[in-house]
């Protein structure tokens, strides 16, 4: 038996050891925000946040992860309110699939807790580990500087 | 009420994908048995043996299919869906393949099993014996033709097709000048980030199946499946989840996967959900744009072309399920804003030992424009003009337009260009880029010791092909609307887009709107989304049943207000007589008028009972109306519409690492009447940064064998933000279209189409290289540094131009 704390909700999981936490979350605990999009961590989408650091959940093990705290896109909002991020992609068109979104997301908010008021360089600097297929990025990068200046 | 068409709304979907609550094709079916794909290693061999022994004792196992268990039609060869006279030789695979494989990565078998893992671990113990066979790779051996992709098809030659008018041959022999050009481009994918999946419910106790699938054709798939399992189309329903991206890829149909995996939901009695892996996206879905271009001009001092002929080959991979359509929109599309005195065409299109070709975002027309393109710059270059002077010679001006080239487009109809002012266009982008101020700025920055050129691209893109297209607007008694239409999203925002048209039409709030695509549950008459037709079909068909439903709700009202139809208005749901307050009824409340009842089932419904309503004289329900406020209604075009745009690009080439980087990027796009302009830039944003990868990072690395050596997101270079422009100018025309009732054209795949050539003459510009294969790698431009003999040439505007050989008489 594996202890997760996915947003703050204590769950107990029996998963044998080789699955992927992104499995894991998605079909063991039916959090299927997080995105798989590579399963080799270079795309991103899997991306939640561990311990509040993102981490790529697609190269993790579930059980590797007991007792850490995870945050997943589901977790981002306040009830029904947006987060300052998931706003900012709102107010910029900052998707348009919204296959990859979740993993920008979780990535862009840990980076403005790191660093909460980006310039246009650090934005895309923010973002540049991630892929995104549909919007050539621009509106991302609007979007990190929006939920900046929403944030503050 | 604020008018919706034309504003940059926010998208109603986001909402629910940014809180997580997306629903894509692997979020379904938790508990369905999961397939996994046992693939060919081998490039071209044939089955000797399939022994699945080694797997069947894995724990968790349910099912293993081989092209023996197929039966009936399912054993027959997937069909060719878009037959052509021209496509002589057509092949396509079966869904298992029966005794010889084709390409890397085509099905042999599929495990079902209690999961993915499970499945996995039993597709790695099935054993397949193969027989070696030696493989096809590339245009150059497919025409070499030493070996066959299929035995029974001589040359590897699947069609091979001519368009022409005038005589080119003869204008070119008699034109003052004359240029001769190879271009090549290389393969490239859709690549979504949200692989291909379908999952299936059988339903035993009514026999009915109903299929999920990330697809660009419910309607297709839908139909695909009720012809291979022999059941019904009443008895299976096809429901498209939200998609992560398409680009073309999910137009195909019915994939193997498509076909077995129902099959096997069927035989079994249990969901089954297969989900593609991001490998086995690579080696088992489709490619496009290999093409090797041999091109003739003849032109006049002034550079306008007399006669072009143009061969070319196209490399259509192992199978032609799609047909030939990429060729043909490439020899069509190649003329773009421009018009020839005299042209030929002529394709072979080929078997490779590799995946199949089908339509990826352009869908030829990046080949087609970088042939064009790179022509007339070697055009202004031999004759010393400036590349834009060239361009307004050829253009069709905007007083010949509807211009008809009398050829057959990829629709089967005339190519009749309906809209467009390229002169208008060409202003735009040389103001937008800074055409005539260029030279200054190369010269600063050569003082700096840098080195920077310019190059333009312009391009024609028929949009909005039918057949069809419909849509259903239906008003509940909340006075809610639901909307429906047949074909599919992929995260062009339709919801947004057609609730934006309704709102106009309805005269509703666009928050009561809501718009369901690709449900044949909801809209069963559909034929997909490609060809950037969406909004032209869709959006035009949902219109004109909106506007059958307006003039129900109006008829309806005037009774109930003792009003002229002609005297009232509908403003935020409520129809109202003009001029006179207080006289008016809300579109709910019309909908319970409109729909005569025995039994009331709340307050408002009791306005409708038969006690309440109605002239006792006559039938409730008049002898040529029907019940309910609702309409249906579809578009079908004479043919296609067709937009157009201009892209210029600044790009700087490092002196010494031959890196490339882009300085600036702008583009003057017509698409018509814009519906959402936020929307239509987004489009051009992610369609300019695919052109940027197309350009010059992606390519799909075949070795000799006909393995793809780099089927991952680690060797495959999908451009990140650190490759992409930062900013892009967009400036738009809008020449509406005169085809539809929105006056609208297609905007979705237009961000994508000139890249290759746009990148190409800007590099050319820049380098003083002739450039004429793409993509192009800093270390492929450092190489041909090194072999051009005119390495360090001063380029001007006049650009280089891609010739090889160069004439004059």
């Amino acid at each position: 038996m594996t202890r997760l704390i996915v947003n703050g909700v204590p769950h107990t999981v029996d998963v044998p050891p080789r699955r992927l936490l992104s499995d894991c979350l998605r079909h063991d605990l039916g959090l299927t925000g997080t995105h798989v999009g590579c399963e080799h961590g270079v795309c991103g989408a899997c991306t939640v946040l561990l311990d509040g650091r993102p981490v790529r959940s697609c190269l993790l093990l579930a059980v590797s992860v007991e007792g850490q705290e995870i945050t997943t896109v589901e977790g981002l909002a306040d009830g029904d309110e947006l987060s300052p991020v998931q706003q900012g992609f709102e107010d910029c068109h900052g998707l348009q699939c919204g296959f990859c979104t979740p993993g920008f997301l979780t990535t862009i908010t840990a980076g403005l807790r790191e660093n909460p008021d980006p310039s246009e360089d650090e934005a895309r600097e923010m973002i540049a580990g991630n892929l995104c297929r549909c919007t050539g990025y621009q509106n991302i990068v609007a979007a990190v500087l929006r939920a900046a200046e929403l944030s503050s | 009420m604020t008018k919706m068409f034309g504003e940059p709304i926010k998208r109603v979907e986001d909402r629910r994908l940014l809180l997580g609550g997306g629903a894509y094709l692997d979020d379904l079916g938790h508990d369905a048995l999961a397939a996994a794909l046992v693939r060919s290693p081998h490039a071209h061999a044939r089955i000797v043996d399939i022994d699945v022994s080694g797997a069947l004792d894995v724990d968790g196992l349910v099912a293993i299919y081989t092209y023996e268990d197929l039966a009936g039609p399912m054993a027959e060869p997937l069909p060719l869906l878009i037959p052509h006279p021209t496509l002589t030789h057509g092949r396509t695979q079966y869904a298992l393949a029966r005794d010889e494989v084709n390409h890397v990565g085509e099905a042999v078998a599929m495990v079902v099993a209690r999961d993915r893992y499970v499945a996995e671990d039993a597709a790695e113990r099935i054993a397949v014996t193969y027989d070696p066979l030696p493989a096809v790779v590339g245009i150059d051996a497919a025409r070499a033709a030493q070996h066959l992709v299929h035995p029974d098809v001589p040359g590897n030659l699947g069609a091979n097709m001519t368009q022409e008018y005038g005589d080119a041959h003869t204008a070119i022999a008699n034109a003052p000048h004359r240029l001769t050009l190879e271009l090549n481009i290389e393969r490239s994918a859709s690549t979504p980030l949200e692989t291909r999946g379908v999952l299936a419910r059988w339903d035993t106790d009514s026999g009915r199946l109903r299929v999920w699938s990330s697809t660009q054709t419910s309607t297709g798939v839908r139909a695909a499946v009720a012809a291979r399992l022999e059941l019904d189309l009443t008895n299976v329903e096809v429901i498209t989840p939200d998609v992560g991206g398409g680009f073309g890829v999910k137009i195909v149909h019915p994939w193997p996967e498509e076909l077995l995996v129902p099959m096997a939901a069927r035989a079994l009695s249990q969901p089954v959900k297969f989900t593609e892996d991001r490998r086995e996206h690579f080696i088992a879905s489709a490619h496009e744009r290999a093409q090797q271009h041999h091109v003739e001009v003849g032109f006049d001092d002034a550079g306008r072309i007399l006669g072009l002929s143009v061969r070319f080959w196209h490399d259509h991979g192992a199978y032609t399920p799609y047909g030939v359509i990429v060729p043909i929109v490439t020899s069509t599309q190649l003329l773009g804003p421009y018009k020839p005195g005299a042209y030929r065409v002529e394709f072979d299109s080929l078997y490779t030992n590799t995946v199949i070709v089908t339509p990826y975002r352009g869908a030829g027309r990046p080949q087609g424009v970088f042939v064009m393109e790179r022509t007339l710059d070697a055009i202004a270059r031999s004759l010393g003009l400036d590349r834009t002077a060239v361009r307004e010679v050829n253009f069709i001006q905007p007083d010949e337009m509807p211009y008809d080239f009398g050829l057959t487009f990829q629709d089967g109809r005339p190519l009749i260009y309906d809209s467009g002012d390229f002169p208008a266009s060409l202003e735009k982008l040389k103001k937008l880029v800074g055409w005539d101020s260029f030279e200054a700025y190369r010269e600063t920055a050569r003082a700096e010791g840098r080195r920077v050129g310019i190059g333009l691209a312009t391009y024609v893109e028929g949009t909005g092909v039918g057949p069809y297209e419909g849509g259903h607007v239906l008003i509940e008694t909340s006075g809610k609307v639901k909307v429906a239409t047949g074909l599919t999203s992929q995260g062009q925002g339709h919801q947004t887009v057609f609730a934006q048209i309704v709102a106009d039409e309805l005269g509703v709030p666009i928050s009561d709107v809501e718009v369901v695509t690709g449900d044949t549950r909801r809209f069963p008459y559909a034929v997909g989304t490609f060809a950037s037709r969406a909004a032209v079909m869709s959006g035009s068909a949902i219109a004109l049943a909106a506007r059958n439903v307006r003039e129900k709700a109006l008829r309806v009202a005037a009774e109930a207000l003792e009003a002229d139809p002609g005297d009232l208005e509908i403003v935020d749901g409520v129809v109202r007589v003009r001029g006179n307050p207080g006289a008016e009824i809300a579109l709910g409340t019309v909908a319970v008028l409109s729909n005569p009842l025995r039994y009331a089932f709340d307050e408002a419904s009791k306005a409708a009972t038969q006690f309440a309503v109605g002239d006792p004289g006559k039938p409730p329900v008049a002898e040529d109306d029907e019940p309910g406020l609702e309409g249906r209604d579809y578009y079908s075009p004479p043919h296609a519409t067709f937009a157009n745009g201009m892209h210029a690009v600044i790009v700087e080439t490092d002196p010494d690492t031959a890196e490339i980087t882009i300085l600036k990027y702008a583009v003057v796009h017509d698409c018509g009447r814009l519906i959402n302009p936020r929307i239509v830039e987004g489009q051009i944003h992610g369609g300019v940064a695919q052109g940027v990868g197309g350009a010059l990072y992606e390519r799909m690395a075949y070795d000799e064998h006909g393995q793809l050596q780099n089927a991952s997101f680690m060797d495959f270079l999908m451009p990140y933000v650190t490759e992409v422009p930062r900013g892009i100018d967009i400036d738009h025309l809008e020449t509406p279209s005169p085809l539809n009732p929105l006056g609208i054209k297609g905007a979705g795949e237009a961000g994508v189409i000139p890249s290759a050539a746009v990148f190409a003459a800007a590099i050319e510009d820049a380098e003083g290289i002739p450039i004429t294969s793409m993509p192009i790698s800093p270390s492929e431009l450092f190489e041909l540094r090194s072999t051009s003999p005119g390495f360090g040439r001063p380029a001007s505007n006049t650009g280089l131009g891609g010739q090889n050989r160069e004439e004059s008489t």
